[in-house]
C-alpha cells in the first residue's frame, strides 16, 4: 500500500488552493498534515477521497492512478474519511450509521457481524448507545461513530480530518490512543490536525502545509524539537 | 401553542400501530381502505353530507384535485421529501403523461391500459433526460433547472399542432371496461377507486424502496451528500433513481386524469400547480407518507368545499397555510422525530 500525492494542484473556481503538493504516505504510517486555517489540508483530503476535483498532477494509490476514480468507488479500493465536521447521518441510528460505511457491501451477514465487533471492540462507548439517533450523541461520540463508520469498510488507508475539533483534552487524548491503535492494527493513516502537538507526538512523519505549498517535510519527531516550528504551531518558544 | 407544536401524530400513531399484532393490522388497513372506498357515497348519507362540495361534484372533487393530488405529491414526497431535491417542475411529467394518453389514443386508437407504460416510461425518460445535467448541480440551482424544464414542457405543448397548441387534445376517450368496471360520465366512483389502487401501488412500492438500500441511499443523500458519496453512494444513480420514480407515478397520473377529464390542453399545466403539488409535501409532513397523503387531501379537498364564497376562497386558503405552517412547521404529520433532537441541538 502507497499513497503518493504528485504536484498536486487543486483550484476553487479561480483560486488556486493548492499550489503543487506531494506528499508520500507509505504502509503502516501515521502521516500528518500540519498547518494553520486554509493552509488547504482539508482540500487535500478531499482531493484524495474524490470529492474536489485534480486540476494538475497525480493521486496514486497501490500504483493506480486515482484521477479517473469516482469518489463513491474509492471507498472500495480501501480509502476511507473522517470528514472534517465528523459528516455523521444525525436522523440515523448509530447501527445504521455504522452499516453506511460501507455502502456496496457484498456480504452482508458475517463479514458485517466481524466489522460490527471490531468497531464496538475499539469504542465500546458506540456498542451502548446502538439504537440511539447519530444526532444525539455527544461531540467525542459522534468522532468515535465517523471513525468506527469509516472503519466499517476496512480501509487500507484512513484519512483523519481533524478528529480532535471542538473535544475536551480528556476525550483529545482518548481519540489519538485510538488513532494509534488503529494504526497498530495494520491500517495506515493520514492525519490532519491543527492540534501539532498531539498530531506530531503520534505520527511518524510530517508535513507542514502553509497556504497551499509544503514548507517543510520530516520526521514527526524532528519537528517536534525544531525551534521555529515549536513557535509557529506549538506554541512555545521565544516571546 | 407549544403542546400542539410538540405533539407528534406520527409517533403516537406508530405507537398504536407497533402495539398490534398481524391480524388486527389487517383488519384495520382493509377497513380503513374500505371506508375511503366508500367515500364517493358520503354525501347521501346524512351524517356525512357536510363533506360536499357546493357548485362541484363531490364524486369528481375527489378523482381530481384530490386524488390526483395525492398521487402526484406521493411521487413528488420521494424527490423532495426522500431525497431532499427541491423539483419545481414536477407538473411537466404529469403533462407528459396525459399527452402521451392524449395523443396515443386520439392519433392512433391507443386505450388507456395500453397508454399507462408509454406514458410512464415517457416521463421516465424524460425524468433521466432533465436528471443528469441537472442533478449535478445542488439546491438552488437544480430548482431553477427543475422550474425552467416544467414551462419548457408546458411552452412546448403550447406551441407544437400535435399537442393542439392553445386549445389543446379533446376527444380523448374514457378508459375501457375493465374487471367489470365501466369508466364514463356515469360511474366517477370507478374513477376513485381507480386513482384509490393507484395511491395504494404507490404506497406499498415507498415503502419497499424506503427499507431497503435505495431509501437508506436517498436518506444519506439527504442529510448529506459528499459523505454519502464517501461511504460507496453511486448519489447521481440513487438522486435519479428517485427522480426517475417520481417520473413514472407523475405520468401515470397524467394518463389517467387525461383519460378522465377527455379534454387536455396547456393551461392545466402551469408553474402554480407544481408549487401547489409541493405545497401538499410541506403541508403533510416532508418524507412522510402518510403526512403527505393527508396533507395532499386537504388542500385539495379545501378550495373545492368553500367554493361557494368564490373569490375570498384563495384569500381564505393562503391564510390557512400561513396559520398551518406557523403552528405545525414540520407539517401535519412530520416524519420520525428523532431527527428533530438533532435539529435542537444544532442550534
Amino acid at each position: 500500500m502507497r499513497l503518493e500525492i504528485k504536484d498536486l494542484r487543486v483550484h476553487y473556481g479561480k483560486i488556486e488552493a493548492i499550489k503543487g503538493v506531494s506528499v508520500v504516505v507509505n504502509e503502516g504510517e501515521i502521516v500528518t498534515l500540519i498547518g494553520a486555517n486554509g493552509a488547504g489540508k482539508t482540500t487535500i483530503l478531499k482531493t484524495i477521497s474524490g470529492l474536489r476535483p485534480v486540476s494538475s498532477g497525480s493521486i496514486s494509490f497501490d500504483g493506480q492512478d486515482l484521477n479517473k476514480i469516482p469518489a463513491h468507488e474509492r471507498v472500495d479500493l480501501g480509502i476511507s474519511q473522517v470528514p472534517e465536521g465528523r459528516g455523521i447521518f444525525a436522523g440515523m441510528t448509530v447501527l445504521e450509521n455504522l452499516e453506511m460505511g460501507k455502502f456496496n457491501r457484498k456480504d452482508r451477514k458475517n463479514e458485517m457481524a466481524e466489522d460490527l465487533d471490531r468497531v464496538y471492540t475499539l469504542f465500546p462507548r458506540l456498542k451502548e448507545r446502538t439504537s440511539q439517533a447519530g444526532g444525539t450523541l455527544s461531540g467525542g461520540e459522534q468522532q468515535m461513530l465517523a471513525m468506527g463508520r469509516a472503519l466499517m469498510a476496512r480501509p487500507k488507508v484512513l484519512l483523519l480530518d481533524e478528529p480532535s475539533m471542538g473535544l475536551a483534552p480528556q476525550m483529545i487524548a482518548n481519540i489519538f490512543r485510538i488513532i494509534t491503535e488503529i494504526n497498530k492494527q495494520g491500517v495506515t493513516i493520514l492525519l490532519v490536525e491543527q492540534n501539532a502537538q498531539q498530531a506530531l507526538q503520534r505520527a511518524h512523519r510530517a508535513y507542514i502545509l502553509e497556504t497551499g505549498n509544503v514548507t517543510k517535510e520530516a520526521k514527526a519527531s524532528d519537528l517536534l524539537n525544531d525551534p521555529a516550528v515549536r513557535e509557529a504551531y506549538l506554541g512555545v518558544g521565544a516571546h | 401553542m407549544s403542546a400542539l407544536r410538540n405533539f407528534n401524530l406520527r409517533d403516537k400513531g406508530a405507537e398504536i400501530w407497533a402495539g398490534w399484532n398481524r391480524p388486527v393490522r389487517t383488519v384495520f388497513v382493509i377497513t380503513f381502505v374500505l371506508l375511503v372506498g366508500l367515500l364517493p357515497f358520503a354525501p347521501s348519507w346524512g351524517p356525512t353530507s357536510f363533506l360536499n362540495t357546493p357548485i362541484t361534484s363531490f364524486e369528481n372533487v375527489l378523482v381530481y384535485p384530490v386524488g390526483m393530488f395525492v398521487l402526484m405529491a406521493l411521487g413528488l414526497n420521494i424527490v423532495v421529501g426522500k431525497s431532499g431535491l427541491l423539483d419545481l417542475g414536477y407538473i411537466a411529467f404529469f403533462a407528459i403523461g396525459a399527452y402521451s394518453q392524449a395523443i396515443l389514443s386520439t392519433l392512433y386508437g391507443w386505450n388507456t391500459w395500453q397508454a399507462l407504460p408509454v406514458g410512464m416510461g415517457l416521463a421516465m425518460i424524460s425524468g433521466v433526460i432533465l436528471g443528469l445535467p441537472a442533478l449535478r448541480v445542488r439546491g438552488d440551482y437544480l430548482a431553477i433547472i427543475t422550474l425552467g424544464f416544467g414551462e419548457i414542457i408546458r411552452i412546448v405543448a403550447l406551441n407544437l399542432s400535435v399537442t393542439g397548441g392553445p386549445n389543446g387534445i379533446a376527444g380523448i376517450p374514457n378508459p375501457p371496461t375493465i374487471f367489470g368496471f365501466e369508466f364514463n360520465l356515469m360511474f366517477p366512483e370507478h374513477f376513485f377507486w381507480l386513482v384509490l389502487a393507484m395511491i395504494l401501488l404507490t404506497i406499498w412500492m415507498i415503502r419497499r424502496f424506503t427499507v431497503r438500500r435505495p431509501g437508506r441511499a436517498w436518506e444519506a443523500i439527504r442529510q448529506d451528500e459528499d459523505v454519502a458519496a464517501l461511504m460507496g453512494v453511486n448519489t447521481l444513480i440513487y438522486k435519479l433513481w428517485s427522480f426517475v420514480i417520481g417520473a413514472a407515478i407523475g405520468g401515470a397520473a397524467g394518463v389517467v386524469y387525461a383519460s378522465k377529464v377527455m379534454v387536455i390542453s396547456p393551461d392545466m399545466f402551469k408553474f402554480e400547480v407544481s408549487i401547489l403539488i409541493l405545497a401538499c409535501v410541506v403541508f403533510g409532513g416532508m418524507g412522510n407518507i402518510w403526512g403527505v397523503a393527508l396533507g395532499a387531501s386537504i388542500l385539495a379537498y379545501l378550495p373545492e368545499r368553500i367554493r361557494f364564497i368564490a373569490d375570498e376562497r384563495q384569500i381564505i386558503f393562503g391564510l390557512v397555510l400561513i396559520i398551518m405552517m406557523n403552528l405545525r412547521p414540520d407539517g401535519l404529520l412530520p416524519r420520525k422525530k428523532r431527527e428533530k433532537i438533532e435539529e435542537k441541538r444544532t442550534m
